[in-house]
């Protein structure tokens, strides 16, 4: 009987409910509290951009998000159901580093530094996670690499190493692999800030289009435009909290916390 | 006495010197496999989170990199079949006593090859594999080892190459190897001169060999899509665009 309890769970689940939460999440690296006590929700089809100052800890929520890291405390919610942890009587366990894998499949990762494999083609850096995660045969697992490249437009080079790619053509190979993946939701670590300023517009579009089509994503980013015009929401992270979470026009004409007025003075 | 040229070339087409030469790359090629095993081993222990394994491989790289390469084959081919009676059966020849000699020594070597190549890759490569959800084998396999047989195969080639000529210490547990055939000769015709210029030309056709297939697995380990098959040029300038 009390095997029901996820399912149950899953069941009272409904589209209006958080795809994605974090509850009081916290976490420590030596003496330094980074994170103190995130609540994080985003729905399906919601585009949120979380800004804020450099070190604030907006990467290490991510990785917390993305079962990367465990948490000193608190909890991620995928669909209502916690994950990335076994309930004991004791309390919540981390799971092992294998079952964690089985869990991170459903949410994406785009990373500032895109990390693509340099041992392997554009074609083949999408096509590993369906072989050797999902288990899907070499032909299928092509075709759907090669729709994913089609959709960031760069089909043209799919037999082609990152060496050999533009960091924007590089980032835009990166989110055709965590795509082609089928997450629930997708996470974004400052996706263009480390490209070089003319190649930001073409990562942005596939990021927009992405967006269009109804994709769960969380971007961290330092691209005020973009979090105006393409994010349902806008999120003000600092000090390892969140301050502020408004829609874009409230939080860039009418903030309501001091803090964002002037982490926004010095963005602006 | 003056060389003898004919003696020489008797030699160059003598079927022991062909076995010997047979006999040291086996050796060879059969350690170096054994060390790498171990090796990786070892370097996963002395990269791993585990205090106990990283006692172990500290020990094993200690121990083994300061125990000469001699002394262990001799322990091995005198002193363990005296405490191990399995050990003085037929089976146990010269050549097994030789290869797993060379190997464990070498591997103490080969695990710090191993580990720096394994240190060498950027943790987002990892980080990237597991957030696609693959298991830490997988990671492993498909994202990290690539990459670090890159980064190990040239001073894996350069240890390969240093196996040949140590498996020469293979003599002293008469392993018909290499240079044992040559002292063979020599010690029945005083010919010093012929045999072992014979024997040279050998290992220079061993290790140029050797060369040639280190470059050529290397060559495998380009990640480009164009210029797979193009060798670089030393008439091609260098750095063109730098100077304005
Ligand atoms: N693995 C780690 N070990 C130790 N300290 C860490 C680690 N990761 C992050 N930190 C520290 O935690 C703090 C928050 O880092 P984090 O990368 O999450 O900030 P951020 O908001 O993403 O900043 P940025 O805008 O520069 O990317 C920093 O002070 C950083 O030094
Ligand atoms: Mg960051």
């Amino acid at each position: 009987m009390t095997n029901s309890g996820p399912e149950l769970k899953q069941e009272i689940w409904s589209t209006n409910d958080p795809v994605l939460s974090a509850r009081n999440l916290h976490k420590s690296y030596q003496d330094q509290h980074v994170l103190r006590g995130v609540e994080f929700d985003i729905r399906q089809g919601q585009v949120k951009a979380v800004l804020g100052p450099s070190g604030s800890g907006k990467s290490t929520m991510l990785r917390l998000m993305a079962l990367l890291e465990p948490a000193d405390d608190g909890g991620i919610f995928l669909r209502g159901r916690r994950i990335g942890v076994r309930e004991k009587v004791s309390g919540a366990v981390v799971l092992p580093e294998r079952e964690l894998a089985k869990e991170r499949r459903n949410i994406g990762m785009v990373f500032q530094k895109f990390n693509l494999f340099p041992h392997l083609t554009a074609c083949r850096n999408v096509m590993l996670g369906l072989t050797s995660v999902k288990g899907i045969h070499h032909k299928e697992a092509e075709e759907q690499a090669m729709a994913m490249l089609q959709r960031v437009g760069l089909s043209h080079r799919a037999g082609h190493f990152p060496s050999e790619l533009s960091g924007g053509q590089q980032q835009r190979v990166a989110i055709a692999r965590a795509l082609v993946m089928n997450p629930d939701v997708l996470l974004f670590d400052e996706p263009t800030s480390a490209l070089d300023p003319e190649l930001v517009g073409e990562v942005l579009d596939v990021m927009e289009s992405l967006a269009n089509d109804g994709m769960t994503m969380i971007v961290v980013t330092h691209e005020v435009r973009f979090a105006r015009r393409v994010a349902d929401e806008v999120t003000l992270f600092d000090s390892g909290v969140i301050v502020e979470q408004a829609t874009p026009d409230e939080f860039f004409d009418n903030p309501q916390h001091q803090r964002t007025r002037k982490f926004l003075s010095h963005v602006h | 006495m003056e060389f003898d040229v004919n003696i020489f070339v008797q030699q160059l087409v003598n079927p022991s010197y062909v076995s010997g030469a047979f006999l040291s790359v086996a050796v060879a090629v059969l350690s170096l496999v054994l060390a790498t095993a171990i090796g990786f081993a070892v370097a996963l222990g002395r990269t791993s989170h585990s205090r106990i394994a990283q006692g172990v491989a500290g020990l094993y790289t200690w121990f083994f990199r300061a125990i000469p390469a001699l002394l262990v084959l001799l322990i091995i081919w005198n002193a363990l079949p005296q405490l191990f009676p399995v050990l003085r059966q037929d089976w146990f020849s010269p050549f097994i006593a030789a290869f797993i000699g060379l190997g464990i020594v070498e591997a103490a070597f080969m695990a710090e090859i191993i580990r720096s190549a394994l240190l060498s890759i950027d943790e987002g490569q990892a980080l990237a594999g597991r957030a696609l959800g693959m298991s830490p084998v997988k990671v492993m396999l498909k994202v990290v080892l690539p990459q670090a047989i890159r980064t190990a195969l040239p001073p894996t080639g350069n240890e390969f190459i240093g196996l040949v000529k140590f498996s020469s210490l293979a003599s002293v547990i008469s392993l018909q190897e290499l240079l044992t055939t040559a002292q063979v000769g020599v010690n029945i015709t005083f010919r010093y001169a012929e045999y072992y210029a014979a024997a040279i030309v050998y290992y220079l056709i061993i290790v140029s060999l050797l060369t040639l297939l280190q470059s050529y697995v290397e060559k495998k380990f380009v990640w480009t899509s164009r210029s797979k098959s193009k060798k670089p040029s030393i008439l091609e300038p260098v750095g063109q665009g730098v100077q304005s």
